[in-house]
């Protein structure tokens, strides 16, 4: 199945202090993409012109087939989103939400929703009012869930909770998944979570896209070389190395076009590699983000 | 089918080798024998929490190597191969000498040396093997007698 579940075209929106430049996105039907950015680096905004609620000045966004905002109405049936500063009605029930989702999505599934009450040590006739932070995103997410929607879009699904009820909400996103029908499109800036859970990864900065592409090969390209370096030997030059750090004789490198062959290549120049070290998506994306930064400026 | 395979989040190594390990051990000591149907790729994703290309990943090359065979449409089972067990063991042997060459390589050891302390290594651990041995002999004879 190679159907996309979300495509952005070269989508750009202008504000007075901000801008989103020709931002270009792939979602390929059944996967998760974890979407990761700094604070006001474009998250929200570009998935509030995935939602419509936007409207972008340029290029074009199409949603489960559906060319947005212009087809938002269609496309909403089939999405579910969840935001942090999604407002529920404070003096209404868990319950009473659950039964107003019911009039509307005509593929609610009641006995998931009862489940989800359940799993997420909810309670359905407690007020929204009365809940805890916590409390509030795992209802909001249970009333996104059971209508067993065909994207999930969550914004920040994570921020907030404590570690028992972080480890309940990716295991639910997991599940939904189970279905290969389903596709999940999730902005984060715990790494963790989306080193964990994503099929895809796309890292945003200062309204541009600098990276995008399947974990795995996130994960294999990005290495640190640490290197020891005879008496007046330079630093061998090494493709995609994106920063040299340690000291004269022992320099650490930084790439993201690592192949083993580059570790034979520093031997044949007398170069000796002490030690290849895979790294975390936390120290991928802040090395990304600061060689990126440091070009633009430079 | 649950899996008991548990990731750690300080082992540095990537997820889908972690993954890929203690399913050879699973099959090592026959906890899933040959033949056996193993989780399908998005269960074992769901049930760890994991992102399914981690997943399958793991199982493409779990299928290099030839520890489990996938079917189109059908599943995954452990490969029906009965000489599976040694060489799993075999190749975990490889790994750690190759660990044990490299940390003299960092002590400048020759290799001699590294040969010469592998097999005091070797002799130590036969001779513990035999005192063991000694004294359950010398055990046993005590309750003959």
């Amino acid at each position: 199945m190679n159907e996309l579940a979300v495509r952005f075209d070269g989508v750009s929106k202008r504000y007075k202090h901000f801008s989103l430049e020709s931002i270009h996105l792939e979602l390929p039907t059944g996967s998760i993409m974890g979407f990761i950015g700094a604070n006001g680096a474009g998250k929200s905004t570009t998935i509030r012109i995935l939602m419509g609620l936007v409207h972008q000045d340029a290029g074009s966004v199409q949603v489960l087939g559906h060319a947005m905002p212009a087809e938002q109405a269609t496309a909403k049936l089939d999405i579910g989103f969840v935001s942090e500063d999604m407002r529920l009605y404070g003096p209404a029930t868990l319950e009473w939400h659950m039964k107003f989702m019911r009039r509307i999505y005509p593929r609610w599934d009641q006995k998931y929703a009862e489940e989800l009450t359940r799993r997420f040590d909810l309670k359905a006739e407690q007020k929204i009012k009365g809940l805890s932070h916590g409390q509030r995103v795992k209802a909001a997410l249970l009333l996104a869930l059971a209508r067993r929607p065909r994207l999930l879009v969550l914004d920040e699904p994570t921020t907030g909770l404590d570690p028992v009820a972080r480890v309940e909400v990716l295991g639910e996103l997991m599940a939904a998944l189970a279905d290969e029908e389903r596709t999940i499109l999730f902005s984060s800036h715990n790494t963790l979570d989306v080193e964990q859970i994503s099929d895809q990864i796309t890292f945003i900065d200062r309204g541009r896209i600098i990276d995008s592409d399947d974990k795995e090969r996130f994960l294999d390209r990005w290495r640190r070389l640490r290197l020891v370096l005879p008496p007046d030997v330079e630093v061998p030059r090494l493709p995609g190395v994106v920063q040299v750090g340690g000291s004269g004789r022992l320099p650490v490198l930084t790439t993201d076009r690592f192949e083993p062959a580059m570790v034979s290549v520093c031997n044949e120049l007398g170069v000796a590699v002490q030690a290849v070290d895979t790294m975390t998506l936390e120290e991928i994306f802040v090395a990304n983000v600061h060689s990126r930064r440091e070009r633009m400026t430079a | 089918m649950h899996s008991g395979i548990v990731i750690s989040q300080t082992d540095s190594r990537p997820m889908y080798l972690q993954i890929m390990e203690q399913v050879k051990q699973r099959v090592a000591v026959g906890e899933w024998a040959p033949g056996d149907e193993i989780p399908s790729i998005r269960q074992l994703a769901v049930a760890l929490r994991v992102s399914v290309i981690t997943i399958k990943r793991a199982y493409l090359e779990l299928e290099r190597e030839g520890v489990i065979v996938t079917q189109q449409g059908k599943g995954s089972i452990v490969a029906p191969d009965a000489a599976l067990s040694p060489r799993l063991y075999d190749e975990e042997f490889r790994e750690h000498v190759e660990k044990v060459a490299r940390l003299g390589e960092l002590l400048g050891l020759t290799s001699e040396e590294i040969a010469r302390r592998t097999k005091e290594a070797a002799k130590k651990l036969g001779e513990e093997r035999m005192n063991e041995g000694r004294m359950a002999e010398a055990g046993a004879a005590k309750e003959i007698v």
